[in-house]
C-alpha cells in the first residue's frame, strides 16, 4: 500500500481521537509508518458485530421478560460475555452456570453464589434481580 | 515515581512492547524487525474453536511467542512472571518500578477505558508497558496508541487479571540481559525459515492450506448457515485481518517492511524484491476485505459473491505458496 492511499475514512476511533499506525511504502518504494483515522471495511465490520451483540441483548431481555431466562442471560449478553468468559468469572463449571440460567433456579440461588454474579456484573445482587422486569 | 522510559506507537502490541523496551535497554531494533524475526506472521484456521460466535482465525502466532523467538535467537534474557494472588502482583510490579525497570503487562482489553468502547472486548492477549506510579494511576505506554496514558491503580489490577481464555493471570515480563553484540543476521535467517516453514506447512488448516481450506469454506457457508450468519463469519474474517494491531492486510505490510529491512542488514537484493511481491500481496488482501465488505454492507449474500471472493482468496493462497517457497530459496 503507497503512504497517500492509506484510507482516512471516518471510524470508531475518530471520536476518541484515536488513530492507528500502518505500513506503507513512500515515493521511493521504501516501507514507512503512517497514521489513519479508519476504513470503511472496517468500520463496517465492526458496527455488524455490534448490532449482532445488540441484537443477543434484545433478545436475552424478551427471553427474560418471558420467563425463560434468568436475568444473568441478560448480564452476560450487554457484558459481551459468553458462557465460557462468564464461567471463568465466577469461577463456577460451565453446566452450573448453564443451570442458572433457568429462571426456576435462579430463584433459588443463595446470595452468596448471586454475589459472585453481582460482582462479575460490576451491578448489585438487587440491580442484578430487579432490574429487567422493574 | 516516573521512569525514564520513550513511548514510540506501533501496530501491534507485543510487538509493539518489546520493540519499545529493547530500545530502552539500548538495543535499537524496530517493530517490524521484531515481527520478523520473531516469526509473527503466521496463518490459521480453527472452525471448532469460536470467537464471538464465528470461527476463529489467525494471522499471527500465539501470544508470547514473538517476544520469546525474539529472546532466544537473540539470545536475550527475558524474565517473566504469572501470579495467583492479585496483591503479589501488585507488589511485584512496584517492586520493579522502584528498581527503574520499565514493565511489560500482558492485560485484557475489556476494561482499558481509553480504548473506545467499541472496542472493548473480552479479548486477553493486549500487551502494554508500564513505566511509573502516581498516588491514583499507573503511567501506561500502550503502543497502539499514540501517546502515554494512565489507568488507576484498580483498572490496572482488573485488566491484569481479566478471565477467559488467555488469561494473562498478572502477567509481567521485561528484559534482565542483553548482550552488547546481538548476531542480527542469523536470528533474521532463523526467524525468516521458521516463517516459511509455518506458512508451507502440510497441515490443513494451517498456513496457505489454511486459507485454501477457508476459500473452499466460504462458499459453503450461506448454504450451510444461512445468509446472516455467514455475513457475521465474514466480518469477523475481515476484523481479524485489519483490526488494530494488523499493521494492514493481515501484517503483510509489517512484514514486506521487515524484508526491506531485511535485505540491507543481510546485504541481499533478492528480500528487495520479495518484500515488494509481499507489499501486493498485502494489496490483494486488502482488495478482498474491500470485497467483502460490500457482501455484509448490502446484506442479501448471493451465492455468488461468496463464490468471488473465495475465489479471489484462493488466488491469494496460490501466490503466497509461490512467494514464500522462494523466500525460503532467497535465504539458502
Amino acid at each position: 500500500m503507497e503512504k497517500d492511499k492509506v484510507p482516512q475514512d471516518q471510524s470508531n476511533l475518530t471520536k476518541n481521537n484515536v488513530k492507528e499506525l500502518l505500513y506503507a511504502t513512500d515515493e521511493n518504494g521504501n516501507y514507512t509508518t503512517t497514521l489513519s483515522t479508519g476504513w470503511e471495511p472496517k468500520t463496517i465490520a465492526l458496527s455488524n458485530s455490534i448490532d449482532e451483540i445488540n441484537e443477543r441483548i434484545a433478545d436475552a431481555k424478551q427471553q427474560v421478560l418471558n420467563g425463560e431466562a434468568s436475568p444473568i442471560v441478560y448480564f452476560m449478553e450487554i457484558n459481551k460475555m459468553d458462557l465460557t468468559i462468564l464461567s471463568s468469572y465466577v469461577g463456577f463449571w460451565k453446566w452450573r452456570v448453564k443451570r442458572h440460567f433457568k429462571p426456576s433456579v435462579f430463584a433459588t440461588l443463595s446470595d452468596k453464589i448471586l454475589q459472585k454474579y453481582a460482582d462479575a456484573f460490576e451491578v448489585s445482587i438487587n440491580e442484578l434481580k430487579n432490574s429487567i422486569t422493574k | 515515581m516516573e521512569l525514564n522510559f520513550t513511548h514510540h506507537q506501533s501496530a501491534h502490541c507485543e510487538n509493539g512492547v518489546a520493540s519499545n523496551l529493547l530500545k530502552n535497554s539500548g538495543l535499537n531494533i524496530s517493530e517490524p524487525m521484531v515481527f520478523g524475526i520473531g516469526s509473527g506472521l503466521f496463518f490459521v484456521y480453527l472452525p471448532f474453536i469460536k470467537v464471538n460466535y464465528a470461527p476463529a482465525i489467525s494471522y499471527r502466532t500465539l501470544p508470547g511467542q514473538i517476544f520469546n523467538k525474539v529472546a532466544t535467537r537473540l539470545n536475550l534474557k527475558i524474565k517473566r512472571q504469572k501470579f495467583s494472588s492479585q496483591s503479589n502482583a501488585n507488589k511485584a510490579l512496584d517492586e520493579n518500578l522502584k528498581n527503574n525497570i520499565p514493565t511489560g503487562l500482558q492485560v485484557g482489553v475489556y476494561n482499558l477505558s481509553y480504548f473506545p468502547d467499541e472496542y472493548r472486548f473480552h479479548f486477553n492477549a493486549h500487551n502494554l508497558v508500564v513505566y511509573g506510579k502516581t498516588e491514583t494511576d499507573y503511567l501506561v505506554s500502550d503502543p497502539v496508541m499514540e501517546t502515554v496514558t494512565t489507568l488507576t491503580h484498580e483498572e490496572l489490577n482488573k485488566v491484569r487479571f481479566a478471565k477467559g481464555a488467555f488469561a494473562p493471570r498478572g502477567q509481567m515480563y521485561y528484559p534482565i540481559q542483553i548482550p552488547t553484540n546481538v548476531d542480527l543476521k542469523s536470528a533474521i535467517i532463523k526467524g525468516i525459515k521458521n516463517t516459511c516453514r509455518d506458512m508451507l506447512a502440510p497441515m490443513p488448516i494451517v498456513g496457505v492450506r489454511g486459507i485454501k481450506f477457508v476459500s473452499k469454506q466460504i462458499r459453503k457457508w450461506p448454504i450451510k448457515h444461512g445468509t446472516k450468519k455467514a455475513n457475521h463469519y465474514l466480518a469477523q474474517m475481515v476484523r481479524m485481518q485489519e483490526e488494530i494491531g494488523t499493521g494492514g492486510g493481515g501484517f503483510r505490510f509489517i512484514y514486506a517492511a521487515f524484508l526491506q529491512e531485511a535485505s540491507v542488514v543481510l546485504g541481499n537484493e533478492e528480500l528487495k524484491e520479495l518484500s515488494k511481491e509481499m507489499t501486493k500481496i498485502g494489496d490483494s488482501w486488502r482488495d478482498f476485505a474491500v470485497e467483502a465488505s460490500r457482501i455484509y454492507k448490502n446484506r442479501s449474500a448471493k451465492e455468488d459473491a461468496y463464490n468471488t471472493i473465495a475465489d479471489e482468496l484462493l488466488d491469494i493462497a496460490n501466490r503466497e505458496e509461490i512467494f514464500f517457497k522462494k523466500l525460503k530459496k532467497a535465504i539458502s
